[in-house]
């Protein structure tokens, strides 16, 4: 299995103020695979995912140092710009976040957004994305409908749609289960298996049976370091670390 | 004593005081009804009153408030909202935009009669629009901006982070999030503060005394630079002067419950609004 690295962290410090939230991580994720971050609360993890997409520049008094970038380039190169970046790497958060709108207008943001104007193309988009995040079939009657009115679970896969819609290429999920029945989260699950045929996936969790479901890769991040990183069998099965074992046999966290 | 008597007479006064609230209101709302019920008519609505002020309709006074009204509007949504936009999206958080925050609060507290001069002091006289539709208009427009500024920020504040981060993350900037995103949805929020304020702006007196009303003005206003009959100084003027009161009052009545529908109308659109935002998100 030869793996191309699609984005990387290297020597990324984080701070909230002078708190440092992140320490020297350093982190590949690879082409088509899935990377999948664990570590109990307050680890870093949600924090770590947040700067692939340059989120955490919205919040005042933090400050970065390191590199991330993606096919190679800084993504904080002055040079670069976060709303280009944002388009290229989709995010899904921890609680489903639709736009009070439509479900076909929530899917054609995006792409509004970015110019798009040619209607017969947006639907057309609309409809692949849909159809791609395995939510076409409950929907395509009800596309005028809020999409507020889906379940939790429905939502969800419309966010991830959502971001499939702008043709993004690296999907950032944030604890996406987080606040999902069994049954919705076996259905992202499925989804994150499929995607990764298209997308580069990067999945933060709390739940480590997920991460070794799904994931190629695994980090283990604890108060705010990466503790190992490597394949999601050899972490499961034979970890390096003490404090890795100790997390994922559930002795702490 | 037991609780439960603690908890009962509690209960009792809670329910007394409702009680007396609605006393009141029934009482207004039965008076300016059954007084003013006798001088409404079609003719009353229509035409414009005669034999000084005594007999005919009020129709330009209807006018007049009309136009106060929407100049006061056309003034301070566009500046209300802007600064509200402004203090909640793109201002960064430090004391002065508090102290801002807490004036623009403040502002709304201030009496109405201080408005009056200060219309009188600034847009009469020293921007030189004399008593007119023009004056009294920003004058009320001022009154109004700081209800319109806290009510859209608070509907700016309500709209969750989460949704504006979504917008972002898919590649939207701040500016597209701010109109595509969060103005739809503060949107009713903001217009039941508008409505509100368009309620309050119809029936203010005093920031017009001084700088719009007429006591009386043969026909229709023509011009912004001229002076105007206003429902609420119309009230003022027919209960204070003139030669038949007995004959005045009852226009005064018609007039208060002309008032009052306009002002309850205005009111059940932004009951309506609220109601709509609510099934939206249900």
């Amino acid at each position: 299995m030869d793996n191309k690295v699609k984005m990387q962290a290297k020597k990324v410090d984080f701070f909230y103020g002078k708190n440092q939230a992140l320490k020297n991580i350093n982190l590949d994720v690879y082409l088509n695979r899935v990377t999948a971050m664990i570590g109990p609360s307050g680890c870093g993890k949600s924090t770590f995912i947040r700067l692939f997409n340059r989120m955490n520049e919205l919040v005042p008094h933090t400050s970065l140092r390191g590199r991330i970038s993606l096919d190679g380039q800084d993504i904080n190169d002055p040079s670069v710009d976060a709303v280009d970046i944002r388009r290229r790497i989709g995010m899904v958060f921890q609680k489903p976040n639709p736009f009070p709108k439509s479900i076909f207008e929530n899917i054609s943001y995006g792409l509004k957004v970015n110019g798009i104007k040619d209607k017969a193309f947006i639907e057309q988009k609309v409809e692949d994305s849909l159809k791609k995040a395995v939510i076409w079939d409950e929907v395509k009657d009800r596309l005028g409908d809020s999409a507020l009115r889906l379940s939790g679970g429905q939502q969800q896969r419309l966010c991830i749609a959502r971001c499939l819609a702008v043709e993004t290429e690296v999907i950032l999920f944030d604890e996406p289960c987080a606040s999902l029945d069994p049954i919705s989260t076996a259905k992202i699950e499925e989804l994150i298996l499929e995607l990764k045929k298209d997308y580069s996936i990067v999945i933060v969790t709390h739940n480590m049976q997920q991460a070794a479901r799904v994931s190629d890769y695994t980090g283990f991040f604890l108060l705010g370091e990466l503790i190992e990183f490597g394949k999601t069998q050899d972490i499961f099965t034979a970890p390096k670390d003490k404090k890795t074992e100790a997390y994922i046999t559930g002795r702490f966290g | 004593m037991k609780k439960s008597v603690i908890q009962n007479s509690g209960f009792f006064l809670i329910f007394l005081s409702m009680l007396t609230t609605l006393f009141f209101l029934g009482t207004i709302i039965y008076f300016v009804v059954a007084r003013g019920a006798e001088a409404i008519s079609w003719s009353f609505l229509t035409q414009v009153p005669r034999n000084a002020m005594t007999e005919g309709g009020v129709a330009p006074v209807i006018v007049g408030t009309f136009y106060l009204t929407l100049g006061s509007m056309i003034f301070a949504v566009p500046l209300g909202l802007a600064c509200a936009i402004y203090i909640c999206e793109y201002s960064p958080k430090s004391f002065v935009v508090n102290l801002i925050r807490v004036s623009i609060n403040n502002l709304a507290g201030v009496p109405s009669v201080v408005f009056g001069l200060f219309g009188l002091a600034v847009f009469v006289n020293f921007m030189g629009f004399g008593v007119s539709i023009l004056s009294g208009s920003l004058t009320l427009g001022i009154l109004a901006l700081p209800l319109i500024i806290s009510a859209s920020q608070e509907a700016l504040m309500a709209v969750p982070h989460s949704i504006r981060e979504a917008s972002l993350s898919l590649g939207a900037s701040k500016w597209e999030t701010i109109k595509r995103i969060v103005l739809p949805t503060a949107l009713p929020g903001i217009l039941t503060g508008v409505i509100l304020s368009v309620g309050r702006v119809a029936g203010e007196t005093a920031p017009i005394l001084f700088t719009a009303a007429a006591f009386y003005k043969r026909g229709y206003p023509k011009s912004i630079f001229g002076e105007v009959m206003a429902l609420p100084y119309h009230i003022y003027a027919l209960m204070t002067e003139g030669t038949h009161p007995d004959q005045q009052r009852v226009i005064a009545y018609g007039c208060s419950l002309v008032l009052l529908i306009l002002v309850l109308f205005i009111s059940g659109f932004a009951i309506l609004l609220r109601q709509r935002q609510r099934s939206w998100h249900g």
